[in-house]
């Protein structure tokens, strides 16, 4: 597949990775802030093949990870409801909310179903008339632009019977989070190339500044990835501390404007909690006023819900790169993809999940 | 949320205010939406995320940082038969 | 504590019901062996006996439907277990308001199936309950055949040093199936591989008796399988992820929609653990036959890490190839 195998091509990331070896003379810690990152690094097992200076800790790139547990509790209440037909995507659907998922609110006898593609909820809803169908719509920058296009299109449509339980976070206020905080270890960041297609990476220009930390938009396959490391590498070796774009085929400065523009019509900057770091200001999008009657959580009364974390569970540290999975007590013991205690153990693009799937107690390399 | 892959569009048509490609990848092809993309052509390389279209593929930029790759590749390699010619030397 | 639509996936939590409910009840030595059919001693006749049901959504897919998949799953089970598939009974369930016309479909399907494997109908039985109790049509085939002599097939036979065989391309079942479901909508060529594999058996067992287990990775994939065996051999197995044929087709669904052709469902396939002495013969009798044409040895069976399945990536790097709790969701990062 094109622009996909010359990305996955073993002797160039061989070559990128003994450049790295090559380049570096003293250990740097590095973060890959994309869920999707950190699951090109684990089932390729380019940690690896990196030199033992660099040392890579995961992001908080996974939306389903930080969607907040009261976001989930709003979700199951709306689908547990006999006239709503609750549609979402995929890896949305096994994760725990205060007490259940979404799969067991289905085998309840909730109506409950997976999408590819948001406009998939919209064709259901003009499909189904006296269903009330509501969009799990969670996501980072990537998929807001898609998300508001549904609210657009049923806007456009008149689908009264349509509605989108939205949560929405930004990557740029948790990265500044970050390095604003006392613990922090990070010394360059590859930033998600996706989001930047979007976005473009001039807001990251000025956390490279303010705080004098490299930052590489990385693209998702292996060489994607190498290439972006060996560009910070070179950056923290001659101390430099710019922000460089490795992932040139899909992302520019300024990002995409159309899809910007769909997105800033529909949405609204917002505060917004992030799962196991707190309320983060100006971190989140929500539904315009205006659109007040595509919004799941005023047409619906979960405005109440709130709800707990449960004790054992590290995200928090874990999502912030403080610690690794394999630091948690309760990683692969109480806590496994069958019986995880938070998301990054269910979610597909979850560190947690991520280690246990390809890596967990590798005894010996065969 | 970030998986989004590279595809050829293969044809685009008009439906209502949209503008929706037939785009395929490997062997197989899905329907996106192309309006976040207006330069894109059949022919071209987008890369899809949920349906949607959120970039053309800048072909130019991808071959030129390819280029670059491959040439450190080269340089990698001849590097190592340096090193290995001064170790044949060795008595 | 319900029953949830990830204990039929075929991964962890089949397994955990299994072990927790099943097997308890049940217990007896045959069973034990969690092979996919029970070998029985019957007046010095050794027996293969299986059971399957089949509740695919759709009912009717490109390469196959309900019916050719009822005959074939019984019939491959039963030649796992080195039988000569020769019974099978079929029993219904429909759901009221089902068409007629689709269970007639339903019902030549089986016929012509079983007609090519070379087995027989002989017996069955129909229940039909309320609306909405039911998928349309589920159907449940029972198979019995003959062990051919000098064979010891089981899961738990794998040794060190053993090679791992694999006979085609894997996930075009699942990703047939899944393109023709709502909600994805994607266009795609590939037909399910559904096909009846007791020819492509006898020819390998013609070849050689020393094949320790041969297993036909259905739901849960590839994946679950070798875990399975890795499992219940108590040995590690190494895979070579070059070696496995993926098609160009199953490639683009599974990055499309973020899942790994491991865990997709196959109906065609098959793997086997062999002596490492005879593997070689044996690939090269499997490649004559048309459903054997892409067969290759993937891997072999180590001391190292018992009970997990360990991929040498195309970068030679090492990643652990586990058993998923339920089923691979579609994912969007």
């Amino acid at each position: 597949m094109k622009y996909l195998d010359e990305y996955r091509d073993a002797d160039l990331a061989r070559t990128l990775a003994a450049a790295i070896r090559e380049r570096v003379t003293k250990p740097w810690v590095l973060m890959e802030i994309c869920g999707g990152q950190t699951h090109t690094l684990m089932r390729y097992g380019l940690d690896e093949m990196l030199p033992s200076e660099v040392e890579m800790v995961h992001g908080p790139g996974c939306p389903v990870c930080v969607t907040p547990l009261e976001v989930l509790d709003k979700a199951i209440a709306i689908a547990s409801l006999p006239d709503v037909t609750f549609v979402s995507y995929g890896d949305m659907l096994r994760v725990p909310g205060s007490r259940l998922d979404l799969f067991r609110v289905k085998a309840a006898g909730g109506d409950i179903r997976m999408a590819y593609t948001p406009m998939e909820a919209v064709r259901i809803a003009r499909e189904h008339p006296l269903r009330k169908v509501v969009f799990f719509g969670v996501g980072f920058e990537t998929t807001a632009p898609a998300n508001a296009m549904a609210v657009w299109q049923a806007h456009r449509e008149g689908l009264r019977n349509f509605s989108m339980l939205a949560s929405h976070v930004l990557v740029p206020p948790a990265i500044r989070l970050l390095l604003g905080s006392r613990e922090n270890r990070v010394q360059g960041f590859i930033a998600p190339g996706h989001v930047c297609t979007i976005m473009g990476y001039r807001q990251y220009e000025e956390l490279s500044a303010t705080y004098r930390v490299p930052i590489v938009v990385g693209g998702f396959e292996p060489v994607d990835l190498l290439q972006a490391i060996s560009m910070l590498v070179a950056q923290l070796e001659e101390g430099r501390a710019e922000v460089e774009n490795q992932y040139v085929r899909s992302v520019t400065r300024e990002g995409n404007e159309p899809a910007q523009r769909v997105m800033n019509e529909i949405f609204e900057v917002a505060d917004r909690a992030w799962r196991g770091v707190g309320t983060i200001p100006a971190s989140g999008l929500r539904i315009r006023p205006e659109f007040a009657a595509y919004d799941a959580e005023r047409v619906f009364d979960v405005e109440a819900i709130t709800a707990e974390e449960p004790a054992e569970c590290i995200s928090a540290q874990v999502l912030q790169g403080l610690k690794k999975p394999v630091d948690c007590p309760a990683f692969g013991t109480l806590c496994t993809p069958e019986n995880p205690l938070g998301a990054p153990m269910v979610s597909t693009e979850g560190a947690c999940a991520a280690y246990y799937t390809y890596r967990r107690n590798l005894v010996c390399a065969p | 949320m970030c998986l989004a892959i590279p595809g050829k569009i293969l044809d685009t048509t008009e439906i209502g205010e949209n503008r929706i490609g037939r785009v395929q990848f490997g062997g197989i092809t899905r329907q996106a939406y192309l309006d976040w993309v207006p330069e894109a052509q059949p022919g071209d390389y987008v890369m899809v995320h949920v349906g949607f279209a959120i970039s053309r593929v800048d072909e130019a930029e991808a071959e030129r940082t390819y280029r670059l790759l491959e040439e450190m590749g080269l340089l990698a390699e001849e590097g190592l038969s340096e090193t290995q010619r001064a170790g044949d030397r060795q008595p | 504590m319900k029953v949830l639509l990830g204990h039929g996936s075929g991964g962890r939590l089949s397994a955990q019901l299994t072990r927790d409910i099943f097997l308890p009840a049940f217990a007896n030595p045959a069973l034990d062996r969690l092979d996919d059919q029970a070998i029985l001693q019957v007046n010095g006749t050794r027996l293969a006996f299986t059971t399957d049901t089949f509740v695919v959504k759709p009912l009717f897919f490109r390469g196959g439907d309900i019916g050719s998949l009822a005959v074939h799953g019984t019939v491959n089970d039963l030649a796992m277990g080195g039988a000569d598939p020769l019974f099978l009974s079929a029993a219904f369930i429909l759901e009221e308001g089902l068409d007629m016309e689709t269970l007639q479909r339903a019902a030549r399907s089986m016929a012509s199936a079983a007609k090519s494997a070379g087995v027989q109908i002989v017996t069955g039985d129909t229940k039909v309950v309320e609306k909405g109790s039911g998928d349309g049509l589920f159907i449940n085939t029972t198979g019995i055949g003959v062990v051919r002599d000098g064979l010891e097939l089981s899961a738990n036979r794998a040794r060190p040093g053993d090679a791992v065989i694999l006979s085609g391309s894997i996930g075009d079942h699942g990703i047939a199936i899944l393109s023709e479901r709502e909600g994805l909508q994607f266009e795609c060529p590939i037909e399910s591989d559904s096909a009846p594999l007791h020819g492509l058996v006898r020819t390998m067992l013609d070849t050689s008796l020393e094949i320790r287990c041969l297993r036909d990775p259905t739901r849960g994939g590839l994946s679950s399988t070798l875990n399975e065996l890795a499992s219940q051999s108590r040995v590690g197995i190494v895979i070579n992820e070059e070696r496995i044929p993926v098609r160009e087709e199953v490639r683009g669904a599974c990055e499309l929609l973020g899942l790994d052709p491991l865990y997709v469902a196959n109906e065609g396939k098959l793997v086997a653990i062999a002596a490492p002495g005879c593997a070689d013969q044996i690939v090269e009798a499997m490649r004559r036959d048309p459903l054997g044409s892409q067969a290759r040895i993937i891997g072999h069976v180590t001391e190292s890490n018992p009970g997990m399945v360990v991929m040498r990536t195309v970068f030679g790097t090492s990643r652990i190839v586990d058993m998923l709790a339920g089923d691979q969701l579609p994912r969007i990062c």
